[in-house]
């Protein structure tokens, strides 16, 4: 076998792994899309939020420091401790439960009943809302995120494949967080299946999906289910900022994974859980192969800002309602 | 008293069908256009022609684009600021490739060449809808983009990867190029964005408009009363791209005269542009312009609050227009979310009936 041959493999592989961190954002998307029927455009700087969170009480930052220093003309920045990673992701956690109270109460009550086009709107508005806050939070510099995940290629991989190739060829090269990340994406997706299956709220939060009204009729509170949807959003968004964060670092473009997470849905289906991983690994896959046979040697690279678009596109042309996404009927 | 249908008798149906019925609206607009072309000419400077009112105008032409599809027609588009690339990248290649072709033709012809553009991208509308088409015309922001930063020809394999508007004028006047006067500007872009509202306002409330409205409403039900879905969507994708392409190609030509596509054709354009239709109001072209005004003015109007009088540091303030655009977004939304031209509409119903309202 030629050593390109393992390339592309490789490249594959790396594909894979890319594409579980699309499937994590894409996942918060259609938990609050089913419940809700509200796309969430925030859901990418929410993960950054949760990201800046993180960092900030891990390392002890004032929040509003840089604020505060303006107009006080004072020179604070930092409490001067450490937090455990375990706390500071629990402290995390808290803030995002936090936020899904304050857009349930302060945005979303007053927004039932609005066209979805308003609710898309309103969650535009609150994604540029987060991210004034968060930089003015904990200011806009970039953050070394480090909660103790492993870092770096993972080597034992490389040593056993080393052998396949010829002369050039040294192995397939993983990182090792992309591993991390799709175990982690595993265990999350099966607990989110597990709970949304076996618990009484998880059986809640099904019916409100199905059908608001009927949900209301037998007395489940709409406004508990919003929060405890948008807070398990905000969970999968803080597992998503992690992963992310880890990889490059916790910046404003971490925001812009969003934008990855869209052509997932779309192929996946916005109401679909098992649509937005098979998309994930469709998009993933298909996007580095795309840039490695076709885009990097003929069309001059960068091809990954729109292939999945493009993709996602042609896909629907042919499946309007994407891969597993509930048949659309229309009726006059 | 003034505003009222009291006393303002028709005689002839185009009368009572005229675009503004009572005498009072009329005169306002007349006033208005006159104000526009008589007196600011006169009052305008350098900064306030490139801090408000040029971008105000190019984006009021983008806004009704905007507002035509997705306002009249119902199709949600976020592809704004890739058709803006488009209208900017089409009159860069004219004039540069045709010297002597006049800049208005060259304006309208980028518009052209932009709605070509967008009826290819406007096809996959008659199978996706809603959200999915949202997303799908995402595809069409980022290809563009790419495009436009891949192929070396269309910036004229210049080694920056810019694109600069050469000079040319129009009546001895110079209107693009760095030897502009100000209201020399001012009246060039005044005059398409007059003329393109004209039209806009003409358009959606003959048989076309109709049938845009009626396709957004329920498209299967106007398929049933006999619209043509594949013709009146791609119509309003056509003309809808013709006038971004147009505000495209200003904003390059005579505002900002040299640009970098990534930079001031993002993704940021067109959700710029889409809350503006928002806030305005969807399905006005009064709501373009008052979107405009609003998106425009609000972040000059900050920044000088921020930075002019309480003297903070320019990317706190930043932060803080983030935070309160982003504020002032959800809050429109929850208060009136049919946008500025609903509150105006709710001014005169209470006009008509002041002083005695019963």
């Amino acid at each position: 076998m030629s050593a390109n041959f393992y390339y592309g493999i490789e490249v594959f592989l790396n594909g894979l792994m890319a594409g579980v961190m699309y499937s994590l954002v894409a996942l918060g998307f259609v938990l609050i899309f089913k419940a809700s029927g509200i796309f969430n455009y925030a859901q990418g700087v929410m993960a950054l939020f949760a990201a800046l969170c993180l960092v900030g009480f891990q390392t002890g930052q004032i929040p509003f420091a840089h604020l505060i220093n303006a107009i006080f003309g004072t020179q604070i920045h930092h409490f001067g401790w450490q937090m455990p990673a375990l706390l500071a992701i629990i402290c995390a956690l808290l803030m995002m439960i936090l936020f899904a109270f304050i857009v349930e109460r302060y945005v979303l009550k007053h927004l039932v009943n609005q066209e979805p086009i308003i609710l898309f709107m309103a969650t535009i508005g609150l994604a540029y809302f987060m991210e004034g806050f968060g930089d003015l939070m904990w200011g806009s510099d970039i953050k070394k995120l480090d909660v103790g995940l492993p870092q770096g290629g993972n080597v034992w991989l490389e040593e056993k494949t080393a052998s396949l190739g010829g002369e050039d060829f040294y192995g397939f090269y993983l990182d090792n967080l992309d591993i991390w990340a799709t175990i982690l994406a595993a265990i999350l997706v099966t607990s989110l299946v597990l709970f949304s299956q076996y618990t009484k709220t998880g059986r809640a939060l099904r019916a409100v999906a199905d059908d608001h009204q009927a949900a209301l009729s037998v007395g489940i509170s709409l406004r508990t289910i919003w929060v405890i949807v948008w807070s398990i959003a905000g969970f999968v968004a803080l597992v998503a900022g992690i992963m992310w964060g880890s990889k490059s670092g916790v910046q404003f473009s971490l925001s812009l994974i969003a934008l990855k997470a869209l052509p997932v849905l779309m192929l996946g289906g916005f109401t679909s859980i098992p649509g937005a991983i098979v998309g994930g690994l469709i998009i993933g896959v298909g996007e580095k192969m795309f840039e490695f046979l076709i885009g990097a040697p003929f069309l001059g690279g960068a091809t990954e800002n729109w292939f999945a678009y493009m993709l996602a596109l042609l896909f629907l042309v042919f499946r309007p309602q994407g891969l597993f996404g509930e048949k659309i009927i229309e009726r006059v | 008293m003034l505003y009222r249908e009291a006393g303002d008798f028709k005689t002839s149906y185009s009368k009572d069908q005229q675009t503004f019925p009572i005498a009072f609206d009329r005169w306002g607009y007349f006033l208005t256009v006159a104000f526009a072309f008589l007196i600011v000419p006169f009052m305008i400077n350098d900064y306030w022609l490139n801090a408000v009112i040029l971008p105000f105008l190019i984006y009021a032409i983008a806004a009704i684009g905007l507002n035509i599809l997705t306002g009249y027609c119902g199709q949600v588009s976020l592809g704004t600021g890739g058709f803006m690339a488009v209208g900017a990248y089409a009159a860069y290649k004219l004039m540069t490739g045709f010297p002597d072709l006049n800049i208005v033709f060259v304006i309208i012809l980028s518009g052209g060449v932009t709605a070509m553009v967008g009826v290819i991208f406007g096809l996959p509308s008659l199978r996706i809808k809603g959200f999915y088409l949202a997303v799908a015309t995402l595809a069409a922001q980022f290809f563009l983009v790419w495009l436009f930063n891949k192929v070396p020809w269309f910036y004229n394999y210049s080694a920056s990867g810019q694109i600069s508007a050469p000079e040319r004028s129009i009546f001895g006047f110079a209107v693009t190029g760095a030897n502009t006067l100000p209201h020399v500007s001012y009246l060039f872009c005044l005059c398409f964005v007059f003329v393109l509202a004209w039209m806009a306002r003409n358009l959606t409330r003959g048989a076309n408009g109709r049938k845009w409205m009626a396709i957004r409403d329920m498209d299967i039900a106007a398929e049933i009363i006999g619209v043509n879905p594949l013709k009146t969507k791609l119509l309003a994708f056509a003309i809808s791209s013709f006038y971004i392409g147009i505000a495209g190609a200003l904003l390059f030509a005579v505002y900002l005269g040299a640009a970098e596509v990534g930079e001031a054709f993002g993704i940021t354009k067109s959700f710029l542009v889409l809350f503006m239709i928002i806030i305005g109001g969807l399905g006005s072209i009064f709501g373009s312009f008052a979107g405009a005004a609003f998106m425009v003015l609000m972040p000059v109007l900050l920044k000088n609050i921020m930075v002019g009088q309480l003297g903070w540091p320019t990317d706190l303030a930043a932060h803080f227009e983030f935070v309160i655009v982003g504020g002032l977004i959800v809050l429109f939304l929850i208060l009136e979310p049919h946008g500025l031209a609903q509150i105006w509409r709710i001014v005169k119903e209470k006009l008509r009936l002041w002083p005695f309202p019963h």
